[in-house]
């Protein structure tokens, strides 16, 4: 007699519990408000990412394709998986001096893994963190980028 | 792989007996949460032996660390225990600061004490939601990821990414809060107590789930102490082994909060601490939330960091266990070595232990409340 009790008793308990569960799913399979799922690729004109999100690193250029790097090669140094190449030339000055000034600063971005360390060890500012994303590319040539534009020079006044 | 296995068994002086077979669970299989290989000894459905192989997804991380400098290497181990990567980057500036003998601002400490107990939620979130889905309930996983998810965009908002932080720098955190973080936090700590309930009445009280948990993998104390197990897998065993209480770090000595502590060993103990966990975590964060002190974030640090020559160790506890890392120097601006005392390779070696005699059907479930992340196992 007693374990029948306890065996209608534990199949009564099992079955409560199990409808105390499903309760709580009813509860959001009627409340359509508070569903926070959203659906990615559709969402994309509302998806404002903050601010310090590490996308990729970029070199910001002003409007007279002049930008801040003054080839120092402090991210190169910085950079713990060999992701970033500086290419620095010598110009010559005015005054027959030479000034080191970056040819090109090549990013790899297939090794990198946003880890800020080079934005972090820039002493003028000249490279920042982009909030993209999506680097999917069919050639993973394409993922090597060259930072500064073509034709860029340094902005006055940056040493 | 089966022949392998054979003279493996061989070797240890345990050959086959009738009856007896071997099934492979992984390395690429869903429920061991990785690229886990357990080689499985079973007479029916009774499990005799339980060996996991492991090296699947070895990254010699610590041999890596050789070759990069004092503040390069915190990043790769973001890539060990992924899940509470922000605690595993907090240790190796904890060692790296010790060898420097810097000084972190209060500021540093309670932003450091604060993301890790956010990590250390996120982490359990995640447990609690594959721990259920071991058991095929699948709905939790979903549940589990809404108070995640809140975690993650405070970690994006602050940290600028969601898993990966790599926030910690030799000498305190890389940027300041964000603005909005003390308002983001008290949301979400709303959010959380207003939904901690539905965890109790979807999982914790579903008597299926109980019987499946309760008198199963029973891990006794001395057992627990003997194999070096560590966070609440030995917790749940009644081992009191928290490094926040015993070895306090940072600023954990001036705040209460209560090291969870459950006597039975079972699957049901060890899940009750790490639920239990959660809430102390949510203690520890309404303490600090409103008391963050001004000040610098980041005590300035030369431009090549040397550390002189000796060794090092500094331990946290991570959401998994004891981390510990050691660091020998020779004076130079890169570690001579780098050792990782990880809590997951010791809480799987005690797999084998709890898993004899008991039935294959039960193995899952106790895997999981293990909480194994296996890259922190193979490093």
């Amino acid at each position: 007699m007693k374990f029948i009790t306890k065996y209608i008793k534990e199949v009564w308990l099992a079955i409560k519990s199990l409808f105390v569960g499903m309760r709580r799913t009813g509860y959001y399979f009627t409340h359509h408000k508070e569903i926070i799922t959203q659906e990615y690729p559709d969402n994309k004109d509302s998806l404002i990412l903050p601010k310090r999100f590490k996308g990729e690193v970029v070199m910001p250029h002003n409007e007279n394709n002049e930008h801040r790097c003054t080839g120092c090669q402090a991210c190169e140094i910085a950079c713990p998986n060999g992701s970033l190449k500086v290419v620095t030339e010598f110009n010559l000055l005015e005054n027959g001096r030479k000034k080191k000034a970056i040819d090109k600063l090549v990013y790899h971005l297939e090794l990198c893994t946003m880890c800020n360390l080079c934005v972090e060890a820039c002493p003028s500012d000249a490279i920042i963190m982009d909030q993209t994303f999506e680097h999917s590319v069919f050639d993973r040539n394409e993922l090597i980028k060259v930072l500064n534009k073509p034709g860029s020079k340094i902005m006055d006044g940056v040493e | 792989m089966y022949r392998t296995t054979e003279i493996v068994n061989q070797e240890e002086g345990q050959p086959l007996e009738d009856g007896d077979m071997i099934i492979n669970v992984g390395p690429q299989h869903p429920a061991t949460h990785g690229v886990l290989h357990l080689v499985i000894t079973l007479n029916g459905e009774t499990i005799k032996k339980v060996e996991p192989h492991l090296g699947y997804i070895h990254r010699s991380i610590e041999k890596m660390c050789e070759s990069l400098s004092y503040r390069q290497f915190i990043y790769v181990t973001s890539r060990m225990d992924y899940l509470s990567a922000h605690i595993n980057n907090h240790a190796c500036a904890l060692c790296v600061e010790k060898g420097l003998e810097v000084e972190i601002p209060p500021r540093a400490q309670v932003i450091r004490v604060l993301m890790d107990e956010l990590t250390r939620i996120a982490s359990h979130e995640l447990w609690w939601g594959a721990m259920a889905m071991d058991l095929g309930a699948f709905t939790p996983f979903f549940y589990a990821f809404r108070e995640r998810e809140s975690i993650n965009d405070i970690m994006e908002e602050t940290c600028g990414a969601r898993l990966t932080m790599n926030y910690n720098v030799p000498g305190g955190v890389m940027h300041d809060l964000h603005p909005n973080f003390q308002k983001r936090v008290k949301d979400f700590i709303q959010l959380y107590k207003k939904k901690i309930h539905e965890y109790d009445e979807m999982v914790t009280g579903n008597i299926i789930f109980q019987n499946r948990m309760k008198n199963v993998g029973v891990l006794s104390a001395a057992d627990a102490i003997s194999y070096g197990c560590t966070g609440p897998t030995a917790r749940g065993s009644g081992v009191s082994c928290d490094v926040r209480k015993h070895f306090p770090y940072e600023i954990y000595n001036q705040i209460s909060f209560d090291e969870v502590l459950e006597t039975q060993g079972d699957s049901y103990a060890r899940y009750l601490v790490r639920i239990k966990e959660m809430q102390q975590s949510i203690r520890i964060i309404e303490q600090l939330i409103d008391n963050i002190p001004e000040g610098d974030f980041l005590t300035k640090t030369k431009a090549v960091l040397k550390l002189p020559k000796g060794e090092f160790y500094s331990q946290v506890e991570t959401a998994r266990g004891e981390l510990g890392v050691y660091i020998v120097s020779e004076g130079g601006s890169t570690p001579y070595r780098i050792k990782f005392r990880s809590p997951g390779f010791s809480n799987l070696s005690v797999l084998d232990h709890i898993a004899r005699g008991s039935k294959i059907g039960d193995l899952v479930a106790m895997m999981g409340t293990l909480d194994l992340v296996i890259p922190d196992i193979d490093r």
